[in-house]
């Protein structure tokens, strides 16, 4: 008994050894272990052994039996790890092919630079409002000191419509409609980003553009807090080295009035193209609020004083990303648009 | 204003460098163009040609020995009239002239040259301002000229010239006296008076001449006469500091009604008083009335033109030219000067129709009629130093100026409080004393005394300017508003659209508002109720016809986006933009903010897998920003007869929200275009004021869902719409959603017909379903279906 059990686990395990695919293995385990196998039929004879002898016999049979299931399982493991490592090289791709490009898209350079502004002067407390850009003459000129007839209003030629109604030629028309809407006369801290036209179209100037204006209004606002306030803004547009050069000038609206220049940043102020050898680009108007704006306005203004200001967001969008050609920012060129598509 | 400043010098005694000068000139407000030397030449020398023979191989060069005192040079010189014993101005080997040109050592065909013998235009002074003679060929200098000095200095040339670019309220700065008064102020000199000091004769003018004012446009004219002056050539000063402004030099007596203007800032002019018959008149011009200017022009004239006129006819347009009759000539014996104030806005309107110049500049910003006085004086002086004249007594005289100072009262504080500064009582007295405004002091208080001439100064605000101009804006510290803190606001939600736009795979664009008139009106009038109602809104005076009105509708701009790039090798063209369109009903002018967008195509591409927009896509692209923005379930496309011209009409729908239109989507008609563009757009204002859904958590069922198919073979023309909703109905509350999978028509679909397959899911939240339940709602649906078509449950 003992030899032919030794014999058949000598067998089965030769067998096993030599098996090379699943089912055999499976039909193999089935013909020793299964219900009819051949383990199963020996174990089923046990009965007719003598009594002293099952012990020995029976821990040989479970020895055996151990054995082989550790083999076909060895085996079976064996198996299914070939399967997986074939399914894998059939599935295998070529990575470094082109990926499904997913549309990304873009954002305008002009509005980057407009948010960038917002989320600056939101920060500091400012309101960000919005106006008309057919704006009427009351709101454009004659709320800001520009009465008709003005000598300055040559200054800017002026798309109209009617002789009332007209393209707002600056972002200021905005001043007056906020100082308006504030009914109850309280301190004013807005900004007000937007499209301005003009007539005139050439390599420099487009007839239409954009501009950001600036107001402040409260008791004792000065030209210091103007040229705090300035510097703040040009330094987070342009780089914490950019100075500033406050130089007296006219506007209507403004008494006094500033012309503020930057230090250029492409030559650090040495002189060179961009910066016409000056040093200096100039960005920016500004000046105290003229005291008949407050007055045709509704504030009083031996109490409140402001300060305003205005700057072309073209120009500032091209000296951001370095762009040379302002028509390029209204052309819409894909191969333009798309070079903005992600984080700066 | 170009200012010459040997002429300024005449006026203040400063001596700083001209680059020096320009930018503290700058510092105070008074912006400059360009800063140079009249002449830009170095290493000339005056010589005196010794001989001068004709070249050997040329039959137009000279080749001349040339004195220069030190050496005799050879110069080869092709001027005609080139000649022996000829004082000349001679520029040396290494002298550089303006135009960047060098000159050096050279062989002049086979002739060695050893410098050059200069024209005046050759040392970069405009033709326009040269005689005849000079611009025929080179300079002839006077016999006396010093030979080996330097020819500029000795020509009075040695200027230099700045050119500002002044703001439009400093009319008082269009003079060199005005310039010496601001100048005096920054570097703390005193200005000198100008010389009016003049003989005069027996005779009064007064006896002779009549003045007749006959309009309020003319608040102030003086007239005085110099008799028997000699027209010639002007004195070098005067000549030179004509060219230093900018004005061409013509005789010695029109030179000095020039001359004066650039000094006094007061426009002159001068009549030849024996073409005069003893008056002149102001008055407005009639209407149609003719008169033929310096100019040799007649101008037609209207009744908001003032002219002077001899008592007959006009003879001068006001501030703005003069006639042809009554101009000097070189025979006039006899100068009747015209010193006048005329009203600013009036020249500047004639200006515009005619011509501005020199003068009508300096009468629209405004004169001091203190110069008005002064510059007759002074001209009269000139001409009886000048041009020999004889200066008749008195003078005529109309004057209804305000001839006082303006007195403004002000406190340190406020100066302080407005530039945000602490400059010290002292030192604000001293920026009105070097200004040279007199002031009072009272406490607290200043009145100060502005001088006339200042009329850019009228109230607190410009002396609280002149105080941080002239102490120094740099000398002001900055800081920042002390404000309460509060948190500021901005349209959130139009950014967070063209976020959700770029994360969807658009473009933004920035376009033009403007557009041609003929293509304003496409796109529009699917919210109203027709496009007749509405009218574009054209320029009175567009730039170009292409650029002539407001778009009634963005998809218009965006079009021109798409043809441009599609000519530029971009074909895949998915854009939007959030902007603005305007119109006008009946009286009223609209505008209205809108997004738009426009897609043509691949939308995304990959190896075998490109998808190219179709009208699902963009419908897509929609849904997915109405959804977004909280419109989900509130929204659908409705398809209606009278849809924008511009869309195919089978192609196209209009997007309703809370049923109510507010945009409208589809294919550009074909023909407009062969190619697959689809567009869309949305009014922003009337989408954002629909009510939306709140954001509110779902609770989320722990029971299983059932999903059964159902195809339903129908007309073609049932829109799906309408079976889903038909679906909705039967299917009650237990239907959690309805999805179309499947769309087939082709073989085995009858003509006419299509197959709508949908997946249902069914569930409850307090329950799972049995078998029983859902067949129950499927044979409700198929029983709802049936009577549209034919349906198959699966």
């Amino acid at each position: 008994m003992k030899e032919k059990l030794e014999e058949m686990s000598k067998r089965a395990k030769e067998k096993i050894a030599e098996i090379k695919d699943n089912q055999t293995l499976n039909d193999f385990k089935v013909q020793i272990l299964g219900k009819k196998g051949e383990l199963t039929e020996i174990l089923r004879g046990m009965k007719n052994i003598a009594a002293e002898e099952r012990p020995v016999i029976g821990s040989l049979v479970n020895k055996i039996r151990d054995e082989i299931e550790m083999m076909i399982s060895e085996k079976e493991t064996e198996f299914k790890e070939k399967e997986l490592q074939s399914q894998l090289e059939k599935e295998t791709i070529d990575v470094t092919l082109p990926a499904t490009k997913v549309k990304r898209g873009s954002e305008h350079p002009l509005n980057r630079v407009i948010e960038e502004v917002e989320d600056l002067f939101v920060s500091m407390g400012y309101d960000v409002v919005s106006g008309p850009e057919l704006e009427t003459d009351e709101y454009c000129f004659e709320r800001l000191n520009l009465p008709k007839g003005h000598p300055a209003r040559d200054m800017q030629d002026s798309f109209y419509i009617t002789s009332e109604y007209l393209l707002r030629t600056q972002t200021s028309a905005v001043q007056a409609r906020t100082m308006m809407a504030n009914t109850e006369k309280e301190p004013i801290r807005v900004i007000c980003p937007g499209k301005t036209y003009r007539k005139e179209d050439d390599a420099t100037h487009s007839h239409q553009f954009n501009q950001v204006e600036g107001l402040v209004i409260d008791k004792n606002i000065s030209f210091a807090d103007l040229k705090g306030t300035l510097e703040v803004f040009m330094k987070k547009m342009l780089g914490e080295n950019t100075q500033l050069r406050f130089r007296p000038s006219y506007f209507p609206f403004t008494e006094p009035s500033y012309e503020v220049d930057v230090s250029c940043f492409k030559c650090g102020g040495k002189g060179c193209n961009l910066c016409k050898q000056t040093g200096w680009i100039e960005l920016l108007g500004s000046g105290i609020v003229h005291p008949n704006v407050l007055k045709m306005n509704g504030y009083d203004p031996d109490v409140y004083s402001g300060f305003a200001f205005g700057t072309g967001l073209d120009r500032l969008a091209m000296f951001k990303y370095g762009i040379t050609d302002m028509r390029l920012l209204y052309t819409n060129d894909v191969k333009f648009l798309s070079q903005f598509d992600r984080k700066d | 204003m170009k200012l010459s400043t040997n002429f300024l010098k005449d006026y203040v005694d400063i001596d700083v460098d001209l680059n020096t000068l320009a930018e503290d000139m700058t510092k105070v407000g008074n912006e400059y163009d360009s800063a140079e030397n009249l002449i830009n030449a170095t290493n000339l020398v005056i010589g005196e040609v010794l001989e001068c023979e004709m070249h050997p191989d040329s039959d137009h060069l000279h080749v001349c020995k040339v004195n220069i005192k030190d050496e005799v040079l050879q110069i080869v010189c092709g001027a005609p009239n080139v000649r022996k014993g000829l004082k000349v101005i001679v520029a040396l080997p290494g002298a550089k002239l303006p135009g960047g040109v060098t000159i050096n050592k050279s062989m002049k065909r086979g002739v060695e040259s050893n410098g050059m013998l200069c024209s005046i235009a050759e040392l970069g002074i405009e033709s326009k301002f040269l005689s005849a003679e000079d611009k025929e060929g080179i300079h002839e200098l006077p016999a006396d000229a010093p030979i080996g000095e330097d020819p500029i200095k000795f020509m009075g040339m040695d200027d230099g010239v700045i050119d500002f670019d002044l703001t439009a309220n400093r009319g008082d700065l269009l003079s060199v006296l005005g310039m010496a008064y601001e100048i005096g102020a920054i570097y703390d000199k005193k200005v000198k008076e100008p010389d009016l000091s003049h003989g005069q004769n027996e005779e009064n003018i007064n006896d002779s001449f009549k003045l007749k004012i006959d309009t309020d446009n003319c608040t102030m004219f003086l007239a005085k006469k110099v008799k028997n002056v000699q027209i010639k050539e002007s004195p070098a000063f005067i000549k030179n500091r004509l060219i230093a402004s900018g004005i061409r030099p013509i005789n010695n007596v029109v030179d000095i009604s020039n001359y004066v203007m650039i000094e006094l800032g007061q426009p002159l002019h001068f009549y030849d008083a024996d073409k005069l018959q003893g008056c002149l008149e102001v008055r407005m011009a009639e209407e149609g009335e003719k008169l033929t200017t310096l100019d040799n022009i007649e101008r037609t004239l209207t009744t908001d033109d003032i002219v002077i006129s001899n008592g007959k006819e006009a003879i001068g347009l006001a501030g703005v030219m003069g006639g042809l009759d009554t101009e000097i000539t070189e025979n006039t014996k006899n100068v009747i000067i015209e010193t006048a104030i005329f009203n600013s806005v009036r020249v500047r309107k004639t200006a515009q129709k005619i011509l501005r110049s020199e003068a009508s500049n300096r009468f629209e910003k405004g004169l001091d009629p203190n110069r008005t006085y002064m510059a007759a004086e002074r001209a009269v002086k000139l001409l009886e130093e000048y041009a020999g004249g004889t200066v008749v007594g008195g003078t005529v005289e109309y004057n209804k100026e305000d001839m006082s100072d303006k007195e403004i009262e002000i406190t340190y504080r406020k100066i302080n409080d407005i530039l945000g500064a602490k400059i010290s009582n002292q030192d604000i007295l001293e920026v009105f004393r070097k200004l040279g405004f007199k002031t009072n002091e009272d406490g607290e208080k200043i009145t100060v005394i502005v001088p006339k001439r200042r009329l850019d100064i009228s109230i607190k605000e410009d002396l609280i300017e002149e105080v941080g101009r002239i102490y120094g804006v740099d000398n002001i510290e900055s800081k920042v508003p002390v404000m309460p803190i509060k948190m500021g606001s901005y349209d959130s939600t139009t950014r967070e659209i063209r976020h959700k736009m770029i994360n969807l795979g658009l473009n933004e664009t920035l376009s033009y508002v403007l557009v041609n008139e003929k293509e304003a009106k496409n796109y529009v009038g699917y919210d109203m109720k027709s496009t007749e109602e509405i009218e574009g809104i054209k320029l009175l005076a567009p730039l170009t016809e292409e650029r002539s009105t407001l778009r009634c509708s963005i998809i218009t701009s965006l079009y021109k986006i798409y043809e441009y790039n599609v000519a530029h090798y971009n074909k895949d063209v998915s854009i939007f933009e959030i902007g603005k369109s305007f119109y006008k009903k009946g009286e009223e002018y609209n505008e209205e903010n809108k997004i738009a967008c426009l897609m043509t195509g691949n939308y995304y591409c990959g190896i075998n897998n490109n998808k190219q927009v179709d009208f699902y896509i963009i419908k897509g692209i929609a849904e997915e920003l109405l959804d977004f923005l909280g419109y989900g379930g509130r929204y659908s496309f409705i398809v209606k007869e009278n849809m924008p011209r511009e869309l195919h009409p089978g192609q196209s729908a209009l997007i309703s929200v809370n049923n109510d239109i507010v945009g409208v989507i589809g294919k550009v008609h074909p023909q407009i275009t062969k190619e697959a563009v689809y567009v869309m757009e949305i009014n922003l204002d009337k989408l954002l004021s629909k009510k939306t859904g709140k954001m509110k958590y779902k609770e989320i069922s722990k029971y299983p869902t059932v999903k059964k198919d159902i195809a339903i073979l129908a007309d073609k023309d049932i829109e799906a719409s309408q079976i889903a909703m038909q679906i909705k109905k039967a299917a009650g509350s237990l239907l959690i959603s309805s999805e179309v999978f499947d769309l087939y028509t082709g073989k085995g679909i009858p003509e006419g017909k299509k197959s709508l397959a949908y997946s249902l899911t069914f569930g409850s939240n307090d329950r799972t379903l049995t078998d029983e339940e859902i067949n129950e709602i499927l044979n409700k649906i198929i029983e709802k279906l049936s009577k549209i078509g034919e349906v198959r449950g699966k």
